[in-house]
């Protein structure tokens, strides 16, 4: 008896089975330090409100949902042991990274291993390795730049773009499909500029950007580093039109650039400020709870725990295979699953299909001025 | 032209700031042979406590500034002097240099838990208006970074040279020994070191926040920066530190734009600076306007 009871308080896994037995953990490796910490923290909270409601609910096929955050600090190497370490204990799913870089450098294993790995990338390439288990929670490049080259064409009538991007993952895969996009509809590219991760002066690039004489700005970097941008670009009067995908009209960016980021304009893939009753109600709940106003990775990390409800609900059972199987060609409405907020379609290789839409910031607020329908 | 204008100014006013904090490195060398590796922190730091000031008791930014600048010469100056520096320089430079990076890993990991992760935005001192000077459109708020870092660096040169206490500090800088003979009070004199170091470090961190953002990692950055300012410039002597710092920020600047020109890419802008730092201590190891020292064994 003596032993039982010693065994008892040594072993965790025997001094609590039956919390065990009643909710499942599902990691979330998401970027909570370095470079990424606006996207990863905006991520955490919203897939916290959403973990919380489901929880409230009753949970996924009556277990409660545990999350376990894991700060890659923005690093892929991190990022993939702690995919690696997360995959020895079969979880059912993971969310993150967010970061394309650390995507990319740990999708093999999900793959391998046959767990569904909930991302918020959007490098176009993340969905064309062959991985049967990675799903978006937003566009992929491949989906967003073409809308963005059309608006270029079509609305801002630019004969010539200066592209400047992040010298990451998620910048080259950008980079490497506006310039595709713009190219084959006679766009010229007018400068072609790297910026570094974490880069803090923009004068040089700036400058670069005048320069070019082009029609239009395509600004292609992360939050941070967008905001700089936007500084120092009205510092020295640059008047041509900045366009950007989501990133470049992010809360965080507006909020940290303040006034310069007035006039910035773009494609939007997910907005709080969209003209959707239930992304809106969802924004004042997350301001309500985290008090400030979320970004669009804030809507990913809260969609990502509906997906997998609405997956293995669907499937019947809390089985990885099983969930990653039923999110293909899945498309979830918010009249069944409310968290899901917009009406979305995986197609077999992951990549997300939804309504989307195209913003300007004005007075330091997203202005929704067009809806996008969906592509299929 | 107007570009390369706008280059050159935009240059100086992140290199006057590198100087600031490359200064810090230099006092302290030359008065207690100390490497502070956290000379970034100390520059990071500051705004912070202007945030917080701020925003936590709503304080107008000019009054905030202020304390922001008190607080650190009393944490960052006499606190870190008495709590880190006294106790173990006794055993020795190394020790000494490696809890300084305990102390930047210390402050970096406080302010992330303390205040956030994320970056915060920072009021700047002037108004971004535009000026037009020979064609180059300059910001006013660029200007005046400009301007105040130079005067404090010439405030501080005026007070090094001009000023009992600072001709005291310089006796103590080169030669302690025969300072303290002269009746010169040593121990103070070094603890004014850590004192200036600490206010450059927060007038610093008060104009680059703004470019920047408040974070938490900024000090990584501001610290390689500085170091290698002081060591291009000289790493014993504040004008080499000065001049260093001016140096970097315009190469850095100058490189960014002008790289594709020769056909390097841009990405290698930042190797710029710590390629001129190999150069500088492969043919003039003392920097561009340090002294030479020598050393008996």
């Amino acid at each position: 008896m003596k032993k039982t009871l010693l065994a008892c308080l040594f072993v965790p896994g025997l001094a609590a089975p039956a919390a065990a037995q009643d909710s499942i953990t599902i990691p979330n490796i998401i970027e909570l330090s370095g470079a990424g910490a606006t996207v990863g923290t905006n991520w955490r909270n919203g897939s916290t409100l959403a973990v919380e409601e489901i929880n409230a609910a009753g949970g996924i096929l009556g277990k409660k949902i545990v999350l376990e955050f894991v700060d890659t600090g923005s690093d892929p190497g991190k990022a993939r042991a702690a995919v690696q370490r997360a995959l020895d204990k079969n979880p059912v799913a993971i969310f993150g990274p967010i970061y394309s870089g650390s995507v990319s450098a740990t999708l093999k294993l999900t793959n391998d291993a046959g767990v569904p790995q909930i991302i918020g990338g959007e490098a176009a390439n993340l969905t064309e390795q062959g991985s049967k288990y990675i799903f978006r929670t937003s566009f992929g490049q491949n989906v967003s730049m073409p809308k963005i080259a059309n608006y270029l064409r079509d609305d801002v009538k630019a004969k010539s773009v200066a592209v400047i991007y992040v010298n990451n993952d998620f910048g080259r895969g950008g980079r490497n499909a506006i310039i595709k996009e713009l190219q084959s509809r006679g766009i010229k590219i007018a400068a072609d500029i790297s910026t570094e991760g974490g880069q803090a002066d923009f004068a040089a690039d700036v400058i670069k950007v005048k320069g070019s004489g082009a029609d239009a700005v395509f600004v292609y970097l992360n939050e941070e580093e967008s905001a700089r941008f936007l500084v120092e670009a009205r510092k020295q009067g640059l008047d041509k039109p900045l366009v950007g995908e989501t990133t470049l009209l992010g809360q965080k960016v507006i909020d940290l650039a303040g006034a310069a980021a007035n006039g910035v304009r773009g494609h939007v893939g997910l907005t709080v400020d969209a003209p959707v009753p239930a992304i809106q109600a969802f924004g004042k709940k997350f301001e309500a709870r985290f008090k400030y106003k979320p970004d669009h990775n804030g809507v990913k990390g809260y969609i990502a725990p509906y997906m997998v409800k609405a997956a293995a609900e669907k499937a019947g059972k809390l089985d990885a295979k099983a969930i990653a199987a039923a999110l293909h060609g899945l498309t979830i409405t918010p009249d069944k699953v409310p968290g899901i907020l917009i009406e979305a379609t995986w197609d077999a290789t992951g990549e997300i299909d939804r309504v989307s839409f195209l913003a300007e910031v004005k007075d330091g607020k997203q202005v929704i001025t067009k809806v996008l329908p969906k592509l299929k | 032209m107007a570009d390369f204008l706008q280059l050159l100014i935009a240059g100086l006013a992140t290199g006057a700031i590198y100087a600031l904090a490359a200064i810090g490195f230099t006092l302290l060398w030359q008065t207690s042979q100390t490497i502070n590796f956290a000379q970034g922190e100390f520059v990071m730091l500051p705004a912070f406590f202007a945030l917080a000031a701020m925003n936590g008791f709503g304080l107008p930014f000019w009054l905030a500034a202020v304390l922001a600048v008190a607080a650190a010469v009393v944490l960052l100056g006499f606190v870190f002097k008495i709590v880190i520096v006294d106790p173990l320089i006794r055993q020795g430079v190394l020790p000494l240099v490696i809890s300084t990076i305990a102390v930047a890993l210390l402050l970096k990991d406080g302010a992330k838990e303390a205040y956030s992760a994320e970056a915060q935005r920072f009021p700047s001192i002037l108004p971004d208006r535009l000026q037009d000077i020979f064609g180059a459109k300059i910001s006013l708020a660029q200007l005046g970074v400009l301007g105040v870092a130079m005067a404090t660096i010439g405030a501080l040169q005026w007070f090094l040279a001009a000023t009992h206490t600072g001709r005291q500090m310089q006796a103590t800088a080169q030669n302690p020994t025969v300072a303290r003979i002269l009746g010169v009070r040593v121990e103070r004199m070094v603890m004014f070191t850590f004192v200036l170091n600490a206010a450059l470090a927060a007038i610093a961190s008060l104009l680059i926040s703004p470019v920047y953002f408040v974070k938490f990692s900024n000090g990584e950055t501001l610290g390689v920066a500085a170091f290698v300012s002081a060591i291009v410039g000289g790493f014993n002597q504040v004008r080499g530190a000065i001049a260093g710092g001016l140096l970097v920020g315009v190469i850095d600047n100058l490189a960014g734009a002008y790289s594709t020109v020769i056909g390097v890419s841009s990405s290698y802008r930042q190797a710029v600076p710590l390629a001129l730092l190999v150069l500088v201590i492969l043919f003039r190891p003392q920097g561009l306007l340090g002294r030479r020292e020598e050393r008996a064994v």
